[in-house]
């Protein structure tokens, strides 16, 4: 042992998109790194550590999935210098963990033997096998390790049991591999992947015991939801549902936490001196609590979304949605980065990365921005929960619809500009789609939380951090220099006071305006600066009401739809901008971007502020 | 060989097909086809079809289900099983 103890063991795990790779390093590494159920959700390569039980040290490495070795895409391309060693200092893996689903055994594996032919030490993981054996699969698996000549460790990565079927071989397998010496991935042609899969088709033929029929549930529920027209009513349904949720099911966490934050803000005041006083209660109680209050919807949006991808759904709303972008000049692929930026744009841009083409990559990435990110949901509630009455509809919140509307009008805007894009400056052939369907999964509830909570503690983590300072600065630039003009003398009014004539014209006041400058960092800062700069504001009397309450009566509805118009479009995310940057290499696109989204969002909102202006009077 | 061969886009949906070979139209389009699991003899079936001119298509490809535009599937040329 004393040799081998030293040395760290490189292990890559390859294979096709959606095979569980994640799943698995996550469990090995208790990592958290997003996994859910479509393909094309790691775009990145991870690293992580595992220890053998026989004491060797592990470095365990998680790539994008790929179905062969040409690298088309970047996710690709980043799995396929992993695996040959072309990255710099780095040494090529000792061994290859090569994924395959158990139950696509017939159709994926030829892309085991092209992966094999690289000559690297090579381990079969046979994954989802339970899955598989509830279909009625049969494989031999023994006569699969010896057409292969690698051995091959049927697992269920998902759960422990699973993982320690791989964990309690991985110790002899690695006492057996030799030094590297394999060479470098071959491109390869039509008529290799022929030979290839007729290979890989006689050894399926040999150790496929049983073969069931696809999974009945997925072929009953697709029946249903990719109907030609129930399955985009159920989709529309589905988002609809969603966004009433997020409005219905939260009132009750919500008034609990406002309570909560009127309580502290009353403690405070009577805190000495005075200013301290103030700091508290204005500053830091009114910003954080004018965020934090939003939590509970917040929490609701992510836990759909990541139901929804957990689910297998996102594969069938990309179909749907395939025809409809296709004509916007985009991929249907390019839907689940778009349903993605529903949580966060980040992310969402991110997993462009996915899309092969660089005129449609960039054309996702430019419109990103626009889907309705989870940021944005503590200024509209804001502002609904201050102009829209609290009435039903027939049997809608009206409340829940406006927010519906805004949202439709982010997905209406993103395809209309897709297309207008496509038509100038991100000319091109739009690329087909080609796209595997997983089948339908239950999200495990326990991975479910652990992600659930992640998003939230993201969301919490942010308003300790950014908000809390923000908070802090806006007070101290609010009520310093003291003047008789209240804000306007203080050197947050003086900076607004400079912006404020661009935007008169689209009537917002001074408080807006002062707010929206920290709220460039990201979009529910504004809340957090709109909340300490009215609690500087307020009397005594109106310490007690809530923010909603006070912009009721600073502000005119002409003002908050314009404000709500504005924020179906302006960029104000730092993060979503540098994201761009990185992910698109250009600085002019990356200004093409915040330019196009500012310019938009100050005709919106003109165009609101005064078609609203001539209906109220 | 003028008569037009079959393709996977002229299948009635739920009706079983072999995959007997690819066209030549589009090489590039060909092996991406075989890497996401398209080979000779595989088993397909259309399980269903967007609404607007019957694209994209939902395929089982044996076990696995793949989404693909009608475009692409007239790439795939299919026998019916005798």
């Amino acid at each position: 042992m004393t040799a081998s103890a030293s040395r760290v063991y490189r292990l890559a795990f390859v294979g096709a998109p959606n095979t569980g790779k994640t799943t698995l390093f996550n469990g090995l590494t208790g990592g958290r790194a997003k996994t859910a159920n479509y393909p094309g959700v790691t775009v990145e390569r991870r690293i992580g550590h595992f220890e053998t039980p026989g004491g060797r040290a592990l470095q365990l490495i998680d790539l994008p999935g790929i179905y062969g070795l040409a690298g088309r895409t970047l996710d690709e391309r980043v799995a396929v210098d992993a695996i040959s060693g072309n990255i710099a200092d780095e040494d090529a893996p000792d061994l290859l963990l090569i994924f395959l689903d158990a139950s696509s055994l017939r159709t994926h594996l030829h892309s085991v033997l092209e992966l094999k032919a690289l000559g690297r030490p090579a381990v079969l993981v046979l994954n989802m096998i339970d899955l598989a054996k509830r279909d009625g699969v049969e494989i031999d698996i023994a006569g699969l390790e010896k057409a292969l000549g690698i051995p091959v460790i049927p697992t269920n990565a998902a759960r422990k049991s699973g993982r320690e079927a791989l964990i309690n071989r991985i110790d002899s397998i690695l006492d057996g591999i030799q030094t590297n010496t394999a060479a470098a991935p071959q491109k390869i042609e039509g008529n290799v992947l022929k030979s290839l899969q007729g290979e890989a088709r006689a050894i399926a033929n040999k150790v496929i015991i049983h073969e069931a029929g696809m999974n009945r549930l997925t072929r009953q529920l697709d029946a249903v939801l990719m109907h030609p027209l129930l399955g985009p009513v159920i989709l529309a349904s589905i988002l609809f549902l969603m966004f009433q949720a997020v409005y219905s099911w939260a009132n009750i966490p919500m008034d609990m936490i406002d309570g909560f934050f009127a309580f502290m803000h009353d403690q405070a005041r009577h805190i000495h001196p005075d200013w301290l006083a103030s700091l508290l209660a204005d500053g830091v109680i009114a910003g954080l609590g004018s965020v934090l209050i939003f939590l509970p919807q917040i929490a609701i949006l992510f836990g759909f979304i990541l139901f929804l991808e957990g689910s297998g759904y996102m594969g069938r709303a990309a179909f749907l949605m395939d025809e409809m972008m296709r004509r916007a000049g985009l991929n249907g692929r390019a839907f689940i980065p778009l349903l993605s930026s529903f949580a966060c744009a980040v992310p969402g841009i991110m997993a462009a990365r996915t899309i092969e083409s660089d005129r449609d990559r960039l054309t996702t990435i430019l419109v990103a921005p626009l889907m309705t990110c989870s940021a944005r949901l503590p200024v509209y509630t804001l502002i609904i929960a201050a102009f829209i009455p609290r009435e039903k509809v027939g049997i809608f919140n009206q409340q829940g619809l406006v927010m519906f509307g805004l949202y439709m009008a982010g997905i209406f805007s993103a395809i209309t500009i897709a297309f207008v894009l496509r038509k100038t400056v991100t000319k091109g052939e739009t690329q087909p789609l080609l796209m595997e369907l997983p089948s339908y999964k239950l999200p495990q509830i326990g991975d479910f939380l652990i992600a659930l909570w992640n998003r939230v503690w993201a969301f919490l983590y942010r308003a300790g951090s950014v908000i809390f300072m923000v908070a802090i600065a806006l007070w101290f630039l609010a009520s310093f220099p003291h003047s008789a003009d209240g804000i306007r003398g203080s050197f947050a009014g003086m900076i607004g006071g400079v912006l404020e004539p661009l935007f008169r014209p689209i009537g917002f006041s001074l408080e807006t305006v002062i707010a929206l400058v920290p709220g460039m960092a990201a979009r529910e800062v504004v809340v957090a600066a709109m909340g300490t700069v009215y609690a500087l504001q307020g009397n005594e009397e109106q310490v007690t009401q809530s923010l909603a309450q006070l912009l009721q009566n600073a502000w005119t509805l002409p003002s908050a739809l314009s404000f709500l118009a504005w924020y179906v479009f302006a960029p104000q995310c730092f993060a979503t901008i540098a994201t761009v940057r990185r992910e698109t290499n250009s600085l002019n696109w990356t200004l093409f971007m915040v330019g196009y989204l500012f310019a938009l969002a100050y005709i919106a909102a003109f165009i609101t502020y005064h078609v609203a202006l001539m209906f109220t009077g | 060989m003028n008569a037009k061969r079959k393709t996977l886009n002229d299948l009635r949906s739920h009706e079983e097909a072999r995959v007997s070979g690819f066209s030549s139209d589009d090489p590039t389009m060909v092996i991406k086809l075989r890497e996401i699991g398209f080979a000779e003899g595989d088993t397909v079936e259309i399980m269903g079809r967007g609404l607007l001119g019957g694209t994209p298509v939902s395929v089982r490809l044996n076990q696995t289900l793949i989404a693909l535009r009608a475009r692409e599937a007239r790439l795939v040329e299919v026998e019916n099983f005798t």
